[in-house]
């Protein structure tokens, strides 16, 4: 089964890199994945995308008409996601910067405090790893040891020094959207 | 060609080794050829010729492989510098060499020459500048002088219309990449004469690694010029000579410290130190 | 001159499949895996110049070229990188360059010296969006430049065009056997989804056998001086280069053309794209085929050569065909003239640095499937 997610938010919030983290895992999993990020001057500040595909099968299209999931971090990204989720989707969206919630009836909406839940973990710039948290938590999509082994080989090689930060917000993510996981849905995630 | 020489003869002047014995497709009285038979004397002096790679030009000189007995590469229009440049850095033990005219290097070809020069390519460039498009029927080039008649400024070049004449050695001289920057003659035995010591010079220029060597040699075009080749070697003289005054433009290779030819990894350019431009040795 | 039949090779992997050998996998952006392919090829030396969005090439070679002790030269201008690149080639080395549709026609010309002083390079298009500075946005719309033009005269020039990341590494390494084995420039197609996406890959690289060829300069010691050139001014000279050449594209074609099929056995509708449009259409197929239209996919991995000879016999079969390209229309014509008008041809397309999207193509699907008569949906139901 194919599951397509979008990062999106303001350049510096890790949008890319909450999704090679879990590009990372969903390949340690020896699943198919492919990552994509919106390029150019977009990338040199502003606003920021990428969408990451995870699939058992070889991925077809790079390009996704409805995303299962999108992770939006700041309110110009709520405006242009929000709308294409796929009905029946998640929407993550970072609660501390997007006052309103959704028009739409027909997608779950997560709304996580990001920033305060990374300030908790140690460091308030982390609120994309926060953000992957609740979204595995809430999807299953990958294990938690994948992402947490990711973010070990990612994080550890090069900045040691925020990777007890980078863990604890993603756990601290992944507790919230474990526990909004909805009961019919659950089912045994082994960590 | 071979001549038997007679018992106690001696051989004063012959065909260098490295001029092959064809005859040319020059107009009479071009400077080519004398310049061609003084890239031919240089190399072979210096025992050049099995390691050399030669960048040929489009114009006139395009068919210097013809002459030349080294291996050549023939470069699009202006590129020699280039095509100079990916041979520097895969074979540090060739000698390259390029040979251009003014249209190929001080028109088209600005943009390859000026930063094969920044770079410090260790290259040694022949810059033939007869002030015309020679080969294409001639036409104005970057370096014809101001007043002087092409087929394309047929009432003579005119700065408000044309532009000015480019002193593209002398803008050269001033990047410090530019260990060696030389301008030579073909007017007469002593301007020939003093050209070959500067070629000679810019090949031991890259021998010692020291960087980008340069000798603009100012030649005379009398088709293009419509002269007798009597009357266009005094042009050069009296006139040509004037605007493009022969000389060393830039010696460096006192303060350059010598490189190592770059390795076919080396990124670094060249072996020339960034600084002032040294006093002219000779003008 | 070159109508002899064509050979159709099976291609080495289908759409977007990793190969699975037994390298390490790894997540690797497509310009960086193209860039080490390159270098696990054997590359001798890289010359390019910034442009988005092949940047990242640019900057791994920067990195590791130096690292390997072989040359790497950040050009003054695309001019500039592509005759370096003539240069060393020239003298014998394995050589890349790298550049994005405005750069690409940069090098045109020569491209064209190349093909005519037959000097084996190879060059990586990550296509945008044209014309002219146009978007850096992913694009198929150098199809026409790759496959028929760049610069002036009778030549041509093999065009490799991946469809994912790994498959982008394995042509790196065919793309320089071909250059070398024929004494040509050689292409791969890329865009800029292939080059800014990261897909696994295993760390499972191949350098072609160097050759020892008897051409490439190094200086005239103990032989006589070679002379590397396209020049031939006399009319007969040059007609025998041009009759040369031509054999040699003759043999080309004949032995290099490469296409990859899926789902072609009972499809009523075959979509012929290639790249990242072959990767939207791979979706679609799937789509359609659950919803009863038996399509097919036909992905040409050289567009030249191009499989005409695969195509003809699919359309021997199929009620229609659809192109789908990242272009407004341009390898559709090449599929025409294969097809012959046995059957219709559609094409959808979109331009600008827009991508297809799946639904897109499923409508055309239907359309066409409407457009041909009655289908037959037993076999999906």
């Amino acid at each position: 089964m194919e599951r397509s997610i979008v990062f999106a938010g303001f350049g510096g919030q890790g949008i890319l890199f909450a999704g090679k983290v879990l590009a990372r895992a969903a390949m340690a999993e020896d699943r198919e994945v492919f990552w994509i990020p919106s390029y150019g001057p977009e990338m040199r500040g502003g606003t920021a995308s990428c969408t990451v595909i995870v699939g058992d099968e070889p991925i077809g299209s790079p390009i996704v008409d409805e995303p299962d999931a999108a992770v939006v971090l700041n309110p110009p990204s709520y405006a242009k996601f929000a709308a294409h989720v796929a009905p029946g989707g998640l929407l993550v969206v970072n609660e501390t910067l997007v006052g309103e919630a959704a028009e739409r009836g027909d997608v779950h909406e997560l709304r996580i405090p990001c920033t305060r839940l990374a300030k908790d973990a140690g460091d308030d710039s982390l609120v994309s790893v926060v953000a992957l948290g609740a979204l595995v938590g809430y999807l299953g999509l990958v294990r938690p040891a994948s992402i947490r082994a990711a973010i070990r080989e990612v994080v550890g090689a090069r900045r040691p020094d925020v990777l007890a930060a980078d863990l604890a917000a993603f756990d601290a993510g992944h507790r919230v959207g474990a526990r909004r996981r909805p009961h019919e849905d659950r089912v045994t995630v082994p960590a | 060609m071979s001549v038997t020489i007679p018992e106690g003869a001696r051989v004063v002047f012959g065909r260098p080794e490295l001029l092959l014995d064809r005859t040319t497709h020059y107009c009479p009285g071009c400077g080519h050829g004398v310049v061609h038979r003084l890239v031919a004397e240089v190399l072979g002096e210096l025992g050049l010729g099995p390691r050399t790679i030669a960048v040929a030009p489009v114009g006139c000189a395009v068919f210097a492989y013809e002459y030349l007995g080294v291996d050549f590469v023939e470069a699009p229009h202006g590129r020699a510098p280039a095509v100079a440049t990916g041979i520097r850095r895969v074979r540090p033990e060739a000698f390259v060499l390029t040979y251009q005219g003014d249209g190929d290097l001080a028109a088209i070809g600005t943009g390859e020459i000026v930063h094969a020069a920044a770079r410090g390519e260790l290259l040694t460039a022949v810059f033939v500048n007869n002030g015309i498009y020679g080969m294409t029927g001639g036409q104005m080039a970057p370096t014809t002088l101001l007043g002087q008649r092409s087929t394309s400024t047929p009432l003579g070049r005119e700065a408000s219309l044309h532009g000015y004449p480019v002193p593209m050695t002398e803008m050269l001289a001033v990047l410090p990449g530019v260990a060696y920057a030389a301008r030579g003659s073909v007017a007469d035995s002593v301007a020939i004469g003093r050209t070959k010591r500067y070629l000679r010079r810019a090949c031991e220029v890259q021998l010692e690694g020291r960087g980008f060597a340069i000798v603009e040699v100012i030649s005379n075009c009398p088709v293009g010029w419509g002269m007798t080749p009597q009357a266009s070697i005094e042009r050069l003289k009296e006139v040509v000579a004037t605007a493009y005054p022969p000389g060393v433009i830039v010696d460096r290779t006192a303060s350059a410290p010598a490189a190592p030819a770059p390795a076919a990894g080396a990124t670094a350019a060249g072996g020339a130190a960034p600084g002032e431009p040294d006093a002219p040795a000779e003008r | 001159m070159t109508t002899a039949p064509v050979p159709v090779r099976p291609a080495p992997t289908p759409v977007g499949v990793a190969v699975r050998r037994h390298g390490r996998r790894v997540l690797m952006k497509g310009n960086e895996a193209i860039a080490e392919a390159a270098i696990q090829a054997g590359c001798d030396a890289y010359f390019g110049y910034p442009i988005t969005p092949q940047a990242e090439l640019l900057e791994w070679m920067a990195r590791r070229m130096p690292e390997e002790g072989r040359a790497f030269v950040q050009a003054e201008s695309e001019l500039g990188a592509i005759n370096m690149a003539l240069g060393a080639a020239a003298a014998g080395a394995r050589v890349l360059v790298s550049s994005s549709s405005p750069g690409i026609s940069l090098m045109a010309e020569a491209m064209s010296y190349m093909a005519g002083s037959e000097v084996p390079v190879v060059l990586v298009n990550v296509m945008r969006g044209g014309p002219g500075l146009g978007s850096i946005g992913p694009s198929q719309s150098d199809y026409f430049q790759a496959t028929k033009g760049h610069g002036h005269g009778d030549y041509r020039v093999p065009v490799l065009a991946p469809a994912s990341i790994a498959e982008a590494m394995e042509l790196t390494a065919d793309a320089f056997e071909i250059a070398e084995r024929y004494r040509t420039p050689v292409m791969i197609l890329a865009d800029g989804i292939l080059g800014q996406a990261m897909e696994p890959v295993e760390l499972a690289f191949r350098a072609p056998p160097r050759l020892d060829p008897d051409w490439v300069l190094g200086g005239a010691a103990g032989r006589p001086p070679r002379v590397v050139r396209s020049l031939h001014l006399l009319p007969e000279d040059l007609e025998r280069h041009n009759v040369h050449l031509q054999a040699k594209f003759a043999t080309i074609t004949d032995r290099e053309v490469r296409s990859a099929g899926e789902h072609l056995e009972d499809a009523d509708l075959a979509v012929v794209a290639y790249g990242t449009a072959a990767r939207v259409a791979r979706t679609a197929v799937a789509r359609a085929r659950a919803e009863g239209i038996r399509a097919g996919l036909l992905r040409p991995i050289t567009l030249w050569p191009f499989p005409s000879a695969a195509i003809a016999e699919v359309a021997t079969r199929v009620r229609g065909a659809l192109v789908v390209e990242l272009s407004a229309g341009q390898m559709v014509e090449d599929v025409r003239l294969a097809v012959e008008g046995r059957v219709p041809v559609a094409f959808t397309g979109r331009t600008g640095g827009i991508v297809p999207s799946p639904a897109e193509v499923v409508a055309a699907l239907r359309r066409l499937d409407a457009a041909t008569g009655p289908r037959t949906r037993e076999a999906s139901r």
